[in-house]
């Protein structure tokens, strides 16, 4: 008969909560789930190494330990600290955590070009989760932003260092899932940058999931590249018989009517990639009929995404009149005083996603 | 004059050479460690020694070696961190230049103790010279059996090899320096495992500073019990100093850690004096990272006693009021220095050589580097002292090695002690390009609370 493993019991913000020894405090935490997780911008459950750098994942270990009660002297990475038994660590109910935390927030937009609404990741991206949960309204940085060119990957895919936070998802990944390692970092301290050995193309078939590991807009599909906001398309489940034995063939299309704009592994709520996928199921399968759909994704996140989503939507009763207690909504401004609608005919409010350029006309 | 124990032949002819260090009893204490000493015997020896580690925190070296993980089948390597980029330190530089038989020796003896077969030094890259001289003396020992296999008949199998890095100030961090020596980018690993039980390719490592591993030569030849005679309470034996800055004699000096800060800088002996007749306004004792002191706290303590160059003296008051042996760098500074300037100067190597992992350190140390360019050249607001202070704040306890804190510290104590001087440049911008804020009150009597009356 197997022994019975000997399992820690950890107290995380006050919440009991019992693992397996060699659990680190972020996987506890995961385990509890809800708003005492840590956000984790390098930590990656999937990828060996990973974890430790991004340092917004700070805890405070009140109780070390059953053993030996001691607190740590200073804030741990709970991704790469493993619980012992009977260990009181506090992350939301810690001023301290919370304060250095804003710090980290901080140093990571210092340099960051905050141009959301030119870029892809847009609305799935980790980091501006994390500035709206943690960071501060105004910047205190004063001076030039870092920039670097733009490089091309391959034909499939490209590097905006500009936007990278160097969490080494895309470094582990390269290491582990392709055979071939053409993907490391070139200098050092702010300097520091993702070298590709640059544009060589990476001749082989896993290199894509670098696009899906980065919490940011620094990886991006080109293929997929300035086609859409993710918020208008709707995630689809599917799945095709892939050849590629390490390939798990389950992917997530993103769909507006029925053109496929990109595909995607599919993401679980920590934004981890469930299963890894090649790089012909990427990109080179952008036709329904490639596919098996399964349904409707279920988006986890707070993200802005699953308000364009249909499952659980609330319509909302009230009209506005009745929002407004009775008073009837004035108009500011009438779209025809400035503009001519190029299609006379079209009711704007039905306009299939936003309105172009192209569908009006300046007077 | 002081005791001496590493350079107590350091003045004699050719010592760097093998014949000569033999002759003058070079070797002494390895032969009585291979050849009538077990490994726990000599362990013990530098467990009573007090030794504790000279690369910069101090650590005691018996403690650390008594932490080796010891699986069976397993290799262990002895890694010699001579790495010394810290601003203001170079006594390992004179060390290995002038006796590289001494560490060479340290080596044999710690390796033997520890159980390793492998032994590497990681020099700087800076170091071009020295490699040579390192190569030379261990061809020198090999062909007179103290290295090789079976040293001296005993069974005892060393190799020692030397390791250029390549001009990275992180590589000095124990684990970036195993990275680097695996062949990797020099990123410093995230702890635990400690090096102890996986380091250098994973096999248990211990890493020592040049110094702390030449001082094992001089315990074994006196004894630990009479090594730990010199020195005063915790400090024990005697620590190079590499003084510098505007004294008379700058240099590398070997000191009984038994005297004051005010007999190493004013005494003939040491320093001499503040150079061209000038005040001593500040210094910082212990190399780049410890925190700077102005001349009235370096020379007494906040108690108003004397302060010691010892590791318990100069940490004396805790970071309110204290400072750092560190690595023995001790940088002084005379009344015409100026703290912005100085501290700018140590900001912008932190910068420079972070390593970028992680996002304090990487976003934080050009970000403290930026806003005192401003203050240094008249642009400077008074919020920005107090917006210095929140990010070194930030910086510290929260990054993977102490690079970040040795960048937040040097930045945390010159607005702690020299505020008025900060205040003066935002002040008067135009004043500020011209001259120096001078002395002040720097060096003036410290009041001392009066003991509450009993
Ligand atoms: C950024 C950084 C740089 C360091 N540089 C050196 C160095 O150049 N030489 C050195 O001996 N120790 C250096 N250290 C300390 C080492 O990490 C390590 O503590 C030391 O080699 C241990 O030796 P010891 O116990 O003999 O002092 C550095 C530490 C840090 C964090
Ligand atoms: S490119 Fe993306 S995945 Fe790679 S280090 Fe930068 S932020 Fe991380
Ligand atoms: S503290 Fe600085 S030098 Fe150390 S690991 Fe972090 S970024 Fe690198
Ligand atoms: S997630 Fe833990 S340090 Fe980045």
């Amino acid at each position: 008969m197997a022994e019975e493993k000997k399992l820690f019991k950890v107290k995380i913000d006050n919440i009991s909560v019992e693992v397996e020894p060699g659990t680190s405090i972020l996987n506890a935490a995961r385990r509890i789930g809800g708003d005492i997780v840590p956000p984790a911008m390098c930590y990656y459950s999937k990828l060996q190494g990973s974890g430790g750098k991004c340092r917004t994942c700070l805890v405070k270990v009140t109780k070390g330990s059953e053993a030996d009660p001691r607190p740590m002297p200073k804030l741990v990475a709970s991704c790469r600290t493993n619980v012992m038994d009977g260990m009181e660590v506090a992350n939301i109910t810690s001023p301290e955590v919370q304060e250095a935390r804003k710090g980290v927030v901080e140093f990571l937009l210092l340099n960051h070009p905050l141009d959301c609404p030119v870029c892809d990741q847009a609305g799935e991206c980790h980091l501006q989760d994390l500035s709206y949960e943690h960071g501060a309204d105004t910047t205190r940085y004063e001076f030039k932003r870092r920039t670097f060119d733009r490089i091309d990957i391959g034909d499939k895919i490209q590097l905006h260092m500009t936007r990278c936070i160097l969490c080494y998802r895309c470094v582990f990944t390269a290491d582990q899932m392709t055979e071939k390692r053409e993907h490391g970092v070139l200098g050092r301290g702010e300097a520091a940058e993702i070298g590709t050995y640059i544009q060589q193309s990476l001749d082989n078939n896993f290199i894509g999931n670098v696009i899906d590991v980065c919490p940011v807009g620094a990886l991006t599909d080109k293929t997929f590249r300035f086609k859409n906001r993710v918020w208008f398309l709707k995630p689809v489940d599917a799945h095709r018989d892939c050849h590629d034995p390490k390939c798990c063939g389950k992917t997530v299309l993103w769909m507006r009517g029925d053109e496929v704009f990109r595909v995607t592994a599919r993401k679980d709520k920590y934004g981890e990639v469930e299963e890894w996928i090649c790089d012909t199921c990427r990109f080179d399968k952008k036709d329904v009929k490639d596919w098996t759909i399964e349904g409707p994704r279920k988006i986890e996140r707070q993200s802005v995404i699953s308000q364009g989503h249909y499952v659980g939507v609330h319509k909302p009763k009230d009209t506005l009149v009745e929002v407004l207690e009775g008073r009837q909504p004035k108009l500011l401004l009438d779209i025809h005083d400035i503009s001519e609608v190029n299609r006379p005919e079209i009711d704007l409010s039905q306009i299939d996603g936003p309105a172009h350029s192209d569908d009006f006309n300046k007077k | 004059m002081g005791r001496k124990l590493l350079f107590d032949k350091a003045h004699i002819e050719g010592i760097r050479y093998y014949d000569v260090y033999r002759a003058n009893g070079g070797y002494g204490s390895a032969e009585k460690a291979l050849k009538s000493m077990k490994p726990e015997e000599v362990l013990e020896e530098v467990k009573k020694s007090g030794l504790r580690g000279r690369g910069g925190a101090g650590f005691p070296t018996g403690m650390k070696w008594s932490f080796i993980a010891k699986p069976e089948g397993v290799p262990r390597y002895l890694v010699c961190n001579a790495d010394e980029s810290e601003p203001g330190t170079f006594k390992d530089r004179y060390l290995m230049e002038f006796i590289p038989h001494l560490l060479i020796e340290g080596l044999l003896i710690s390796s033997y103790t520890l159980g390793c077969n492998s032994c590497y030094i990681y020099i700087r890259g800076e170091y071009a010279w020295i490699p040579e001289i390192l190569e030379q003396a261990i061809a020198e020992a090999k062909k007179n059996g103290w290295l090789g296999k079976n040293i001296q008949g005993t069974g005892f199998d060393l190799e020692i090899y030397v390791q250029r890095g390549a001009g990275a100030y992180i590589c000095g961090e124990e684990t970036a320096l195993i990275e680097s020596l695996e062949g990797k980018r020099g990123n410093p690993r995230i702890k635990p495992p400690f090096p102890a039980v996986k380091g250098l390719w994973d096999c248990p490592t211990v890493v020592n500073n040049v110094e702390t591993l030449a001082a094992v030569v001089p315990i074994l030849r006196i004894g630990g019990d009479e090594y730990a005679k010199y020195g005063i309470g915790k400090s024990t034996g005697t620590k190079l100093i590499s003084a510098c800055g505007n004294i008379n004699k700058p240099g590398v000096y070997e000191i009984e850690m038994n005297i004051s800060v005010e007999e190493f800088i004013y005494s003939d002996e040491y320093c001499g004096g503040i150079a061209n007749g000038k005040r001593l306004k500040a210094c910082i004792p212990g190399g780049s990272s410890v925190p700077i002191l102005p001349a009235n706290l370096l020379l007494k303590t906040a108690k108003g006693e004397q302060r010691m160059m010892t590791y318990e003296g100069l940490a004396d008051g805790g970071f309110a009021t204290g400072t750092m042996l560190g690595s023995g760098g001790f940088i002084v500074l005379d009344e015409d220095q100026c703290i912005v300037k100085n501290t700018l100067t140590f900001a912008r190597f932190y910068h420079h050589e972070s390593c970028g992992q992680c996002s304090p350190c990487r976003e934080g140390t050009g970000w403290m580097k930026r806003v005192l360019q401003n203050i240094e050249n008249g642009k400077g607001k008074m919020s920005d002292i107090d917006l210095l202070w929140d990010i070194q704040r930030k910086i510290e306890g929260n990054t993977i090695c102490p690079l970040g804190d040795a960048a937040a510290w040097p930045v945390a104590a010159a607005i702690r002690h020299f505020r008025d001087e900060f205040e003066w440049h935002v002040l008067h911008p135009e004043e500020a390009t011209k001259r120096n804020f001078g002395l002040a009150h720097y060096a003036d009597p410290l009041e001392i609370a009066a003991p509450a009356a009993v």
